[in-house]
């Protein structure tokens, strides 16, 4: 479960000044359902996600993940996610398998738990034939199913995945979306952000429409396409996006 | 004891990728194994061979002068050391251009001069600071001498007077302290430049790796995303630079102390007995060199990591890092600089304090006061520097500067 209240951060840039990258941003997502944050290039999906993560710091609001303030107990709620985005790279001179084990530790686990539970994984996403490869010699498929397994190896409740397909290629991506539909039948709590429409269509239950920071259209698929009169969810991401949008700088 | 196990597992993924990495495993292993044989051995080989050349070829010489004064010109010409060119008035370019090592002027009626009991001058003209110059002006100078000697010997003897009315005092100069003592004060400066110069190098590589190599590589998200907090995670990174850090430095002077150690059987150094390593390396020479080493590796590993976090690229960590290394080369220097000792002031200055520590300990003194206070300095240095580098890393600012 994600409650996110109120959840803003500013960050102060030398030459643009204040940079409200997340203002006042509110919703739920619950067990079992995935929710997908929606938005063009720096709407402010990745620093929304990143908050909830705990890399960043909320400026104002918080969020509540799994019973554990993201301000207050930062490390908890860590321990009850599992986040994988394209900024999340492996470490090149670890093998898959030493890569995974280390995660695991990190969250606490002993070495038995620990060797039964890679074991389980690696057999699960089909990892055998290159566990004791190293990172830097694996392909781009191989390392996806390494993030995936390093996210899922302290079988966290929450996952958060920030574009988790950019850059890659159709068959690589449809092991991601696989694995984010899994994650769902397995009762967790999953935020996804992209800019992909037909992801959302195929894996969101909830759908929030963010830009400039702000959450400017939340509900399933059928309530926005009610709310908007459209059928095409680009058509009603248009539509929600365009009066608010401006061309974002690099930052 | 969680946070210990937590620092222990990052400690332990660092080292392991820092073994598999063949940058870390020169700059911390190979190089400070493989710098002082080749040196010491390389670089000790050519010198001896340069100075043993130019000891055992002859000088070329010129003479200007000395029609009058056959003897001393014969002298010169019999000379097994000197050969003696023909007299050419462009002797200056001769010498510069260094087919002429000396010229000797001998004025006019020198011989009889001295059998009067003038003092004729004798003028050596040579190319200041060139070992082969210097050489055959001493060789020209030797005979010149000799000459002096045996007419002033035959003098005296004509009005029986003895010799040593020629010297009618001798000054000897004692050496009264042990050889190892002679060695440290002589060669003694080299161990703490050279460990303080090896902590910085041992530190830098990894420093720069951990950190911007971590920004540069995109797994930084990755680590802050797992529960681990971020002091524990900082804190392992430290162990482990401080580890390379003390690796370099300790193999390094090892590496050093056997290969002058070796070189001590082949090379014969002014005041120090045969067979005395040129720099002493006793186990309490080591250890205290250690004890002090310590909170120096600590402060260069907090002050590297510190700095290179701030890059977003290895390269530009690399950049912010080569500076420091004048930075901490000048101090260092400073104690190998003659005539600078340690005094209450100098062992408050970083770096330098612990190199003049060293260099005393090395010649075996023990001023405890000393001691205890740049031991406690360098060590409040090393805690603030590591207290800013966990404060850094707390920093949203600083961690995603991308």
């Amino acid at each position: 479960m994600i409650e996110v209240r109120n959840l803003s951060k500013r960050f102060h840039d030398k030459k643009r000044g204040e940079i409200r990258a997340v203002d006042g941003v509110s919703f739920c997502c619950r067990p079992g359902q995935i929710y997908g944050l929606l938005g063009a290039n720096g709407a402010g999906k990745t620093t929304t996600l990143r908050m909830l993560a705990t890399i960043l710091e909320p400026t104002d609001g918080t969020a509540v993940v799994c019973g554990h303030d993201v301000v207050d107990e930062p490390e908890k709620v860590r321990a009850n996610v599992g986040f994988l985005s394209t900024a999340t790279a492996l470490y090149p001179r670890l093998t898959a398998r030493e890569l995974v084990q280390y995660f695991g530790r990190l969250n606490g686990l002993d070495e038995s738990t620990l060797n039964q539970r890679v074991d389980r994984i690696f057999d699960r996403l089909d990892m055998n034939g290159f566990r004791d490869r190293r990172c830097d010699k694996l392909s781009t498929g191989m390392k996806q199913k390494t993030s995936i397994a390093r996210t899922l190896v302290h079988d966290p409740a929450v996952m958060i995945f920030d574009e988790p397909t950019l850059g890659l290629d159709i068959m690589t991506a449809r092991t991601i979306t696989t694995f984010i539909s899994e994650c769902r039948n397995l009762g967790k709590t999953v935020i996804f952000s992209t800019h992909i429409m037909s992801e959302v269509e195929k894996l969101c239950d909830v759908i929030g429409i963010i830009q400039n920071g702000k959450l400017l259209a939340e509900g399933t698929l059928a309530q926005l396409r009610e709310k908007a009169g459209e059928q095409d969810l680009e058509e009603i991401f248009v539509k929600v996006v365009a009066p608010h949008y401006v061309q974002p700088e690099d930052h | 004891m969680a946070s210990i196990r937590n620092i222990f597992i990052v400690y332990r993924k660092e080292l392991t990728e820092a073994l598999r990495d063949r940058r870390t495993l020169v700059s911390s292993i190979v190089i400070p194994l493989l710098a002082f044989p080749v040196l010491a051995f390389g670089l000790g080989y050519m010198v001896v061979e340069l100075i043993g050349e130019a000891n055992r070829l002859p000088s070329r010489i010129m003479i200007l002068g000395g029609e009058d004064s056959a003897d001393v010109v014969a002298r010169l010409k019999s000379g097994k050391d000197i050969r003696v060119v023909p007299t050419a008035s462009n002797y200056v370019d001769l010498i510069s251009d260094k087919k002429v090592r000396a010229v000797v002027d001998i004025p006019e009626g020198f011989q009889d001069s001295i059998a009067q009991g003038g003092r004729p001058e004798v003028k050596i003209y040579m190319f200041s600071g060139d070992m082969k110059s210097t050489i055959a002006a001493n060789r020209v100078e030797k005979v010149i001498l000799a000459y002096r000697d045996s007419e002033i010997s035959q003098q005296l003897a004509a009005q029986h007077l003895p010799d040593s009315l020629m010297k009618p005092l001798k000054i000897e100069q004692k050496n009264v302290v042990s050889p190892e003592k002679v060695a440290g004060e002589t060669f003694g400066g080299l161990i703490p430049y050279l460990a303080i110069l090896m902590c910085m190098t041992g530190a830098m590589y990894p420093a720069m790796d951990l950190t911007a190599g971590e920004k540069e590589r995109a797994t930084m998200e990755t680590i802050l995303s797992s529960p681990i907090k971020r002091t524990h995670l900082v804190l392992g990174k430290f162990f482990l630079v401080l580890t390379a850090s003390l690796t370099t430095a300790m193999l390094s002077v090892l590496s050093m102390g056997a290969s002058f150690a070796a070189m001590s059987h082949f090379v014969k150094v002014e005041g120090v007995a045969e067979g005395v390593p040129i720099i002493p390396m006793h186990v309490s020479t080591v250890v205290g060199v250690f004890a002090v080493a310590v909170p120096i590796a600590v402060l260069f590993s907090a002050t590297l990591i510190t700095i290179s976090l701030f890059a977003k690229t290895f390269k530009e960590a690399q950049s912010y890092l080569t500076p420091m290394t004048f930075v901490v080369l000048v101090p260092a220097i400073g104690a190998v600089l003659p005539g600078v000792e340690l005094t209450p002031k100098l062992a408050l200055v970083p770096i330098l304090n612990a190199s003049l520590l060293c260099k005393e300990l090395v010649t075996g003194t023990y001023h405890w006061n000393y001691i205890v206070l740049i031991f406690a300095s360098t060590s409040v240095y090393a805690a603030v520097a590591l207290f800013l580098a966990v404060k850094m890393f707390q920093r949203e600012s600083v961690l995603f500067s991308t």
